[in-house]
């Protein structure tokens, strides 16, 4: 097994987060913790300790105290925006994007925005603030975590519309703001906690107690499992998740009744607080198609949510509900099935109660998990009123008038006691082909027909025998009977053509997607698989070169407009749907889905409706999201083979590179080992020889400028190897002025180097260099007796170790500049090196992930300082 | 009766420069341009120490380390500045220290008299180094005449370095000495005790002249030079 490896996708997502802004949650209860008080004082902590941060939205509500705790911070302008009569105040997104500070604070993070923002929710600016590198304290409270959006209102009765997606809070650290209950209802008293004056009343109810408690230990638990989340997360990248493989295995049945959604959030915190896979389906029985399509739209809503909140969704055709769960749940090997719980009796022909009895005895091994779903006031499951099927009325009329005559022609020959038997065949014939109601229709009629026209007294609709009155009555229940039975097979055979069908559209066009093996082929086939599908405008559009174009279009690929374009750059950006319909730049005409798996996107889809405003229909939706899965795929595997093929060609390219490096580095060198040995011999043998003490000089000159070129050239090729290790600075320290001994001899070398400093990570050999650099540099350019100082200290959260001389300090100009290419200090002559030197100071630096900063001394001298971020320092090793 | 230094490099001119350089200290030298040259040299009598280069013609200088030492030769390595892997590897295989190229004579030279000491098995009992004695038969560790106290690692750790003084010891060597092989790879340990030690044993822990980094390679008791 491949248990110990860390997957790919675990890898790519922890790359992928580290360039990202951290998001920080600082979590409450309830309005009135104190989380935004809580937010400025981390903020100001890290203004203090150097970080640039800024202010985007903070809610003051008038307290003195948290409007002081404002003022040390750099405030970004809100945006005014105006809307009808009102004006209002918006966090400005794209300031603060061009300001990119450190760390912005935002407060309210479930805010929605007003329309003509970006964004139609805060969480999404957040978003976008993360991806340009943008770190983010913000808050919120635990009623608008999306999943916890039911529970919470089922005790407090209050029900938030502002959610924010679970999705949001996973890779977030999350900060519990913690008040006990008693002092929040004593701040509440005390009228510290800001109530906006509407809602005063509704929120002295939510204020209770009882549900202080309640949202506390939820805002507890759920930072638990944010942690926990996290934590095996880094298991996986590292590799050591084999354990959590095998686990739990959830699969979430629904029902026709509403609360689908609601059963699948629970699902969800199931599955968080497991860690286990879990997949919503449904299945398509008979009884289906008698469904309305308010309840079609809302299974396929509940499907589409739980794909949103990350589960495996399917549709399992099966002639009755418990048979196809108990098949699914046990291909799958699930270990728990989640059904719902309607309140209330269990209504005729449903025998929910029968299903899982059932289930319990199919599934011995697995855990049936009910949840109670609260009744809703709308939304009642409905069938459809079918229109009156008057062909089989017809039909029923014909074959019974028919049956009569052939009766009549009969009752010569063998009496009329032996054809009310013949009046069953009518009623079975049109039960079979045109279902109950005509089937009902049809056994009265014979009834009628055979006690009008058999019975005594004959031409009169009485009976006077009992025996009359019980072939009536079979009669009719035959005609029930076989009408039901019938009307199911129809309805089963029918589904089951409908199922096959759609599969076997889906088999084609993943055949017909293997068989290509470029990105516009792909985009070609999965134009018109859209376009038949749903009957829209379709095209798929991809990007080259950071500039998106439509590779295919179904009928034809139309010009997009800047709208157009931003909303399909969106989805490009973020992985989700924009355009018309959706919640970003809904202000375009073409609705944008992404094709996107877990290497990103690789395309869009743009669709377009004559008429926008349809959404899909149900049945549509199911076969859309499957058909956009497989083509992501299919441009996965062509972006993975492209890829290959590429990392081939740099192979090679690499490798060339680095044995020419090699073998001129050789070549070269060994020439210049003997000169400069030659002429230390020399030099050694006739110490008072000018010429040869110049020669030495000038040799040992050259073989630095060599090996600056090679390192430089390193740098550059990319084929510098690091190894970090943790590394004590006062070796560092020591093992360069051990190396540069003769170099400053007579002149005073001060290291400075508390014992008390933690170790750093670094590659000792280049760190070795760029230390050498450092002094050398210092040496060239102070004067000759002048001390030279190496100086490690600690800040905040970086480690430094800084060379100081005591020279004439940095050229002016941009310091910056000195860590370019064949820069030097003017006026060097006399000492002058490759102009490699820092350059190659700050190469190293870089790939060790280290910064250097060069800048003037106070008391004149210049400084340049090696740092070591919080993450490359070792803890507890003081 | 061959001469006691053999130097094998396939550069012709870095062998006449090392020849004169040894010859000028009065040493006598022998030289061989290919390795199995090289080992044919060094299985004579009075050959002591092999200066090698680890880029030969005919064979990797490496591999010819263990068998240099099986016949007991003291070898110095001879490599390029940027080669730490390489470096550690030699000293691994038992290499008895490294000389960077392009050298300094004088280094060169110090190494050699290092090397020799610890063959002819005169460098136990008594090591000083500036104002440090440790007295290796004793167990006893003094800081200008006053008595140190060392924790049970520490002393371990100066014992290592003070019985190689003078020579370089890798970071896997001093841990598998010290801690033992499981952890061979916990740098950590070994820098964090080291710390430790030069508290106790330099005279001025901030600028250390006993104990001395290698960087990337391991820690070296010096004896001067």
């Amino acid at each position: 097994m491949n248990g110990n490896r860390p997957s790919p996708e675990a890898l790519l997502k922890a790359a992928r987060a580290e360039a990202r802004g951290k998001l920080k949650i600082l979590l409450g209860a309830a309005p009135g913790v104190g989380k935004t008080f809580e937010m400025l004082r981390e903020g100001a902590d890290l203004l203090r300790s150097g970080a640039d941060v800024v202010v985007g939205v903070v809610e003051t509500h008038g307290r003195a105290d948290t409007q002081a705790l404002v003022a040390p911070f750099a405030l970004l302008p809100r945006r005014v925006i105006h809307h009808g009569a009102h004006t209002l105040e918006e966090f400005d997104l794209d300031a603060m994007l061009t300001r990119r500070p450190q760390v912005a604070l935002i407060d309210e993070f479930a805010h929605s925005n007003a329309p003509g923002c970006r964004h139609a929710k805060r969480w999404q600016d957040v978003e976008e603030l993360r991806d340009a590198g943008i770190d983010v304290i913000t808050t919120l409270n635990i009623q608008h975590v999306e999943s916890l959006n039911d529970v919470v209102a089922s005790f407090t009765h209050v029900r938030v519309r502002e959610t924010v997606p679970d999705a949001c809070l996973e890779d977030a650290e999350i900060e519990v703001v913690d008040l006990p209950p008693d002092e929040l209802i004593a701040r509440l008293k005390a009228g510290k906690v800001y109530v906006p004056h509407e809602a005063s009343r509704a929120l002295g109810h939510f204020f209770s107690r009882a549900n202080l408690s309640a949202l506390r230990e939820l805002a507890l638990r759920r930072a638990a499992q944010a942690v926990d989340r996290q934590m095996l997360e880094q298991l996986r990248a590292s590799g050591a998740a084999g354990q959590f493989a095998a686990g739990e295995r959830i699969v979430v049945a629904l029902g026709d009744q509403p609360g689908g959604e609601q059963l699948v959030r629970a699902a969800k915190r199931l599955a968080d607080s497991w860690a286990a896979p879990w997949s919503v389906v449904t299945v398509e029985t008979p009884h289906s198609a008698t469904l309305d399509e308010a309840a079609r739209q809302r299974i396929a809503a509940a499907l589409e949510l739980g794909a949103v909140l990350g589960a495996a969704i399917a549709t399992i055709p099966a002639v009755d509900i418990a048979a196809g769960l108990a098949d699914y749940a046990r291909e799958l090997r699930a270990t728990t099935l989640v059904l719902g719980k309607s309140p209330g009796l269990p209504r005729f022909g449903h025998r929910r109660g029968v299903v899982v009895d059932r289930l319990s005895r199919e599934l011995a091994e697995v855990t049936l998990h009910l949840v109670p779903l609260a009744p809703t006031r709308h939304a009642r499951t409905g069938t459809i009123r079918q229109p009156l099927p008057w062909a089989g009325f017809g039909a029923g009329v014909l074959a019974i008038a028919l049956t009569t005559l052939a009766c009549v022609l009969l009752q010569r020959w063998v009496g009329s006691k032996p054809v009310d038997l013949l009046y069953i065949v009518p009623v079975v014939a049109v039960a079979t082909r045109y279902g109950l109601r005509s089937a009902l229709l049809t056994s009265v009629m014979a009834a009628l027909a055979y006690n009008f026209f058999f019975l005594p007294p004959l031409y009169q609709f009485t009976i006077s025998d009992p025996q009359n009155l019980v072939t009536f009555l079979v009669l009719t229940a035959t005609g029930i009977l076989v009408a039901n039975l019938a009307g199911r097979l129809r309805r089963g055979e029918r589904t089951g053509a409908r199922v096959a069908i759609e599969n076997a559209a889906i088999a084609g066009f993943g055949q017909q997607l293997a068989s290509v093996s470029d990105a516009a082929g792909t985009a070609a086939i999965v134009a018109t698989a859209v376009h038949e599908l749903l009957g829209a405008r379709t095209m798929v559009l991809m990007r080259d070169d950071d500039v998106l174009r439509a590779v295919a279009g179904e009928p034809a690929i139309v010009e997009l407009d800047a709208i157009d374009d931003a909303a399909a750059g969106w989805v490009f950006e973020r992985g989700e749907v924009s355009g018309r319909g959706s919640g970003t730049l809904n202000a375009s005409d073409w609705q944008f889905h992404p094709l996107a798996s877990a290497l990103g996107v690789h395309a869009v889809l743009a669709l377009s409706k004559a008429d926008a405003s349809v959404p899909l229909a149900a049945a549509q939706r199911t076969m859309f999201t499957t058909i956009k899965g497989q083509a992501a795929l299919a441009f996965e595997r062509i972006r993975l083979e492209r890829e290959m093929r590429d990392l081939a060609v740099l192979r090679q390219r690499d490798k060339l590179r680095a044995a020419l490096l090699s073998s001129i580095g050789h070549d070269l060198r060994t020439p210049l080992a003997a000169l400069v040995a030659a002429s230390g011999e020399l030099a050694a043998t006739s110490p008072d020889s000018p010429a040869l003490q110049t020669l030495l000089g000038e040799a040992r000159r050259l073989r630095r400028f060599f090996d600056d070129l090679i390192e430089m050239t390193r740098i550059e090729a990319g084929a510098l190897e690091v190894r970090c290790e943790p590394v004590d600075l006062t070796d560092a320290v020591v093992g360069a002025a051990h190396d540069l001994r003769a170099e400053l001899a007579g002149r005073q070398l001060v290291l400075d180097v508390p014992p008390a400093l933690p170790l750093v990570l670094a590659d000792p050999r280049l760190l070795h260099h760029i230390l050498i650099n450092l002094v050398g540099n210092a040496a060239k350019f102070s004067p000759d007796q002048a001390a030279i100082t190496l100086r490690g200290e600690r800040l905040s959260n970086q480690v430094r170790l800084v060379v100081l001389d005591e020279g004439p300090g940095l050229p002016p100009g941009e310091p910056d500049q000195l860590f370019e290419r064949f820069t030097q200090a003017s006026g060097s002559d006399r000492t002058g090196g490759s102009g490699l030197g820092l350059a190659i100071v700050k190469g190293f630096a870089s790939a060790m992930g280290l910064t250097v900063e060069a800048s003037n001394r106070t008391g004149g001298g210049a400084q340049f300082a090696i740092i070591w971020p919080a993450d490359l320092i070792r803890r507890g090793s003081a | 009766m061959s001469a006691p230094i053999l130097i094998v490099d396939d550069e012709p001119a870095i062998r006449r420069i090392l020849g004169a350089a040894l010859h000028r200290s009065g040493w006598h030298c022998d030289e061989a341009g290919t390795a199995d040259a090289g080992l044919t040299l060094a299985r004579r009598a009075g050959c002591e120490v092999v200066l090698l280069d680890l880029g030969l013609p005919d064979r990797d200088g490496l591999e010819l380390i263990p068998l240099l030492k099986a016949m007991g030769r003291a070898v110095i390595v001879l490599t390029a500045r940027d080669a730490t892997a390489e470096k550690v590897a030699a000293l691994d295989l038992g290499a008895d220290d490294y000389v960077t190229k392009p050298f300094d004579t004088e280094e060169l030279l110090a190494r050699i008299r290092t090397a020799l000491r610890h063959r002819s098995g005169r460098a136990s009992e008594r090591v000083e180094v500036g104002a440090l004695a440790i007295d290796l038969a004793r167990y006893q560790v003094t800081l200008a005449d006053q008595p140190v106290v060392l924790a049970k690692r520490e002393f371990a750790l100066l014992l290592e370095l003070a019985r190689n003084a003078g020579r370089v010891i890798t970071h896997q060597a001093l841990l598998r000495a010290v801690w033992g092989e499981a952890h061979i790879d916990d740098v950590e340990y070994l820098r964090v005790a080291i710390r430790a030690l030069r508290r106790k044993v330099e005279s001025d822990p901030a600028m250390p002249t006993v104990v001395i980094n290698e960087p990337g390679i391991g820690y070296r008791l010096n004896l001067g030079g």
